[in-house]
């Protein structure tokens, strides 16, 4: 269980999550980046960049 | 055999991709493209590499990184080059003789312009690199088409300088989303919007489209054409028959796989775990 960095709200991680996996915080809807398994950790998700795509 | 992913984000269909790789036993080694240091020596101990990565130019490098160290890669370095940029796209399409709308390149704000009042407006101006319907410009007259040639002269990269014209094509509110799977069309979808602009990635909504034989046989040349793979094709639907919009080599389906009744994550990683290096 960790925070979200944006709104504080809980954020519990279910099972199979992987670092690197986006979230969505339930409470802000901010897109979250999981960075951390052990403990749990997640940081705001990267801007999206002129490359980005299919 | 041993697999790895290249990924940065993990987006739905990453997940549904490591999903499918642990259902059938397979220790995927993930390789994260924002922490790869390449010496042009050392490589991961994979003998073949899925490519995920949402940047395409750390696709594009890292890709032929991995080719030089010998590492099979799916999509290949060469797909990714061509289906990265819409210019290679269209000279691929041309070579094979798969139909296309109308296309010009120029290099100048002159000439681009001439070329446009050459093709007739409506025309539609995209980056030659880009993806999900981002910075696409419909250009209605003269006017329109001076103004925004100047914009992307003095604000852009000079990749915003090579001028990719587009023919207009009135596809009624929709375009086709085919998915190729090596030598096979596994599915497809119409994707619907009131804008002039189809990218589910801008709101346009995914529903079923039976691949009948033209679908599949305009895909398969298009996927084809630009080297083969794991590959998505755009389609316009017009009155000549169909013709091809785009083909995207890092494929997004989140949205196509109720639609469509095909688990096509599983086909990705069935073709995966079949190929050789």
């Amino acid at each position: 269980m960790t925070e979200c960095p944006v709104c504080g709200a809980e954020i519990t991680f279910a099972q199979g999550t992987v670092v690197g996996e986006l979230l969505e915080c339930a409470d802000c809807g901010s897109e979250l980046e999981v960075i951390g398994l052990d403990p749990a950790a997640v940081t705001e998700a990267p801007e999206t960049e002129e490359d980005w795509g299919e | 055999m041993k697999f790895g992913l290249l990924h940065s984000l993990i987006r739905k269909e990453e997940k549904l991709l490591i999903e499918e790789f642990q259902a059938r036993d397979v220790n995927l080694t993930m390789i994260d493209d924002r922490n790869l240091v390449f010496d042009l020596e050392s490589v991961p101990d994979v003998d073949v590499i899925l490519e995920r990565s949402i940047n395409h130019s750390r696709s594009l490098y890292g890709l032929r990184l991995f080719e030089a160290g010998g590492i099979h890669c799916i999509n290949s370095a060469e797909v990714a080059k061509t289906c990265g940029d819409k210019i290679l796209t269209s000279v691929a399409l041309k070579e094979a003789g798969v139909r296309q709308p109308p296309v010009r390149v120029a290099f100048t704000e002159a000439s681009a312009l001439s070329a446009i009042e050459e093709l007739g407006y409506p025309v539609v101006l995209k980056p030659a690199v880009g993806s999900w319907g981002r910075l696409l410009s419909k250009v209605n007259d003269r006017e329109s088409a001076e103004a925004i040639l100047e914009h992307k002269s003095l604000l852009g990269s000079y990749h915003h300088s090579i001028f990719y014209i587009q023919k207009f094509v009135e596809k009624k509110g929709r375009d086709i989303r085919s998915f190729v799977v090596g030598d096979e069309c596994i599915a497809a979808i119409y994707r619907s919007s009131e804008h002039w602009i189809t990218n589910t990635a801008r709101g346009a909504v995914a529903s079923g489209c039976d691949v009948d034989a033209n679908i599949a046989e305009i895909s398969l040349a298009a996927a084809d054409a630009v080297g083969g793979g794991i590959l998505a094709v755009d389609l316009f639907e017009t009155e000549g028959g169909l013709s091809v919009n785009e083909v995207n080599y890092t494929m997004e389906f989140r949205n196509s796989i109720e639609t469509t009744g095909v688990n096509i994550p599983a086909r990705i990683v069935d073709f995966t775990l079949r190929s050789r290096p």
